[in-house]
């Protein structure tokens, strides 16, 4: 049972100072979470601490493959909304 | 035509100012902006191109990205932040580990010894990043005491800090604080993450702003100087930022800086994307008008990249990439003997530009009898643009601008009003085809002012501006940038340009 990073991290380092079993380490391209260490933080915190400071959403999946901060839920911007100024400025 | 003063006068009277002494006219060119603090204070603040009018024509800054981690969510905020052609806050191009940070900044201490000001701005929360931020401070109180450190912070994590930034001799601290209602402020930050939750809506709003009053109300009870940062936000906050700057101001904060909302879809920011406006000119104008009162007002901030390097307005961060420094040599001993000397020829320059600045305030227009005082009340205020590269003169070529200083001529005297950048996505070349747009970008960014003072100027640009309705006027160069803009201002009046629209005004009364 572990937390994962995927490549959208920005690398902003805030996962790993507040993560209470030194599970993440900075990878080769993006930071990364040890499934060995990580404890989900039970035991620790009601929630996991990586997943609840993290800026950006998708980019820490839970145990289930689900992504912790799903499109939306942290920028507030909803997911078409974001689509349609895409595509508009692709269109410029 | 714009006839700000009277549209001013008007709307005040309408009575959106009240007397909570927030805002009001008074503080128009009658005083130097920092003439009211304490001489102490003002002795701190003098040499940094961050809090002084006057000093940033002289001395440079420079931030160092040390600081990546964020404890809260702005709307104007993106943290997808790496991208070397933008300019605002919160944007960087490499991120540095503390070591290299002091590296950095000695060198660029050594090459450019105007640099009297270090900073730490991001590009997430400086204090969100303790350990990395206090490393850097605490390294180079030791091995650079020259320099001046300051930080800047949402606040958050700032009650919990003020005992170490007491410790390495931090005596500058920027909070940025765009509410004190947490209504509006569920409207600006969509969460925080507070005791090890992450908290969103009005309860999260309500927890900044406890922790941002408490930090400035421990930080001016320890003497350390609090400037106030706001961000204004059309339809969120801009009513809301007098009270702000009211509040700010008698909890001791001694300099507030209103700046315009940056906002395009672009950025990927929620106020980009959603399609929140920035503030017209003339609103941030206004806003910064009506909450000056008797606390001063800044008015040439730049919104800085959280990397940024040289004089305000300038970046010469390429010149100090981590490859580049670690090339470098640098002795700093000797560096520090070739600062104190540029510095105190600067200071010497300053004082005397500013014990100048302030004779030239009490030289009305028509010098002479009372009988000419009420003549000079008649002449309306004019915008002027100024093309300058430093040490207060008007020293750039028109073409060369990136940016402009913008300064009101009025009888009363001259008082500057800000900065216009020059739209940079299109510098454009002869064979891009895109130079046309570059000046009409430059025309854009003049937009209310009636002349733009410069060294030289091509024949080109000058017929467009002239079509424009902004006067281009080379005559001035190398003369200091007030002299210059009232010797003009003189000549509007000389000539009986000023005259006419008087008449007209009164026709429209």
């Amino acid at each position: 049972m572990a937390l994962e990073i995927v490549e959208s991290c920005v690398n902003c380092w805030a996962c790993v100072d507040v993560c209470p079993v030194q599970a993440i380490y900075q990878g080769s391209t993006f930071f990364e979470i040890d499934a060995h260490k990580c404890t989900e933080c039970q035991g620790d915190y009601a929630h996991p601490q990586c997943a609840s400071i993290c800026p950006v959403e998708g980019a820490i999946l839970l145990a289930d493959g689900q992504p912790a901060n799903p499109p939306g839920s942290l920028t507030g911007i909803p997911p078409e909304r974001l689509a349609e100024a895409m595509r508009e400025i692709q269109a410029r | 035509m714009e006839l700000n003063v009277l549209d001013k006068a008007g709307s005040n009277s309408t009575g959106s100012c009240s007397s909570s002494g927030g805002c009001g006219g008074g503080s128009k060119g009658d005083q130097p902006p920092l003439a009211h603090l304490p001489a102490h204070i003002r002795e701190k603040v003098q040499n940094h191109p961050c809090y002084s009018e006057d000093a940033h024509h002289y001395f440079a800054r420079m931030h160092v990205a040390v600081a990546p981690a964020c404890n809260i969510q702005c709307h104007y905020c993106n943290r997808k932040y790496d991208c070397a052609n933008e300019s605002r806050p919160g944007v960087v191009s490499e991120l540095l580990t503390p070591d290299q940070a002091v590296k950095k900044v000695k060198a660029v201490a050594a090459k450019i010894p105007q640099m009297s000001v270090l900073g730490i701005a991001g590009p997430g929360d400086p204090l969100a990043n303790p350990k990395r931020t206090f490393d850097t401070f605490r390294q180079l109180s030791e091995q650079a005491p020259d320099i001046k450190l300051c930080v800047s912070t949402n606040g958050l994590a700032l009650p919990e800090c003020v005992d170490e930034l007491v410790k390495y001799n931090i005596d500058h601290v920027t909070i940025t604080i765009n509410c004190v209602d947490p209504e509006i402020g569920a409207k600006i930050y969509p969460w925080i993450y507070w005791n090890n939750k992450r908290i969103r809506g009005v309860k999260a709003a309500k927890i900044l702003i406890e922790q941002q009053q408490k930090g400035l109300e421990m930080l001016v009870a320890r003497g350390i100087l609090v400037k106030v940062n706001s961000v204004l936000i059309p339809g969120v906050n801009d009513e809301h930022l007098k009270e702000v700057s009211r509040i700010v101001k008698e909890k001791g904060a001694f300099l507030h800086n209103v700046m315009p909302l940056i906002a395009e879809p672009e950025h990927g920011t929620f106020y980009g994307v959603m399609g929140q406006r920035s503030p017209t000119q003339e609103e941030l104008q206004d806003l910064q008008d009506a909450c000056a009162g008797d606390m001063a007002m800044m008015r040439h901030c730049r919104q800085c990249r959280a990397d940024a390097v040289g004089m305000l307005g300038e970046d010469r961060g390429d010149e100090f990439t981590l490859d580049k420094v670690e090339e470098m040599e640098i002795d700093y001993a000797a560096a520090m003997v070739k600062r104190a000397a540029v510095h105190a020829s600067i200071k010497e320059e300053l004082e005397e530009k500013v014990a100048k600045k302030a004779r030239l305030a009490g030289v009305s227009v028509v010098t002479g009898t009372t009988q000419n005082a009420e003549i000079a009340r008649r002449y309306r205020p004019v915008l002027m643009a100024v093309a300058t590269s430093g040490s207060g003169v008007i020293n750039q070529h028109f073409g060369h601008a990136r940016e402009f200083l913008v300064y009101e001529a009025s009888p009363e005297g001259v008082r500057f009003i800000g900065h216009r950048r020059v739209d940079q996505y299109c510098v454009g070349n002869d064979t891009c085809g895109e130079k046309e747009s570059a000046l009409a970008g430059s025309i854009k960014a003049l937009k209310g002012c009636e002349a733009v003072l410069c060294s030289k100027i091509g024949f080109e640009p000058w017929s467009d501006l002239e079509k424009a309705g902004i006067q281009p006027n080379g005559e001035h160069a190398m003369e200091p940038i007030e002299e210059a803009v009232m010797a003009v201002y003189r000549e509007m009046i000389a000539s009986g340009q000023l005259d006419e629209e008087e008449a007209l005004c009164q026709a429209n009364a």
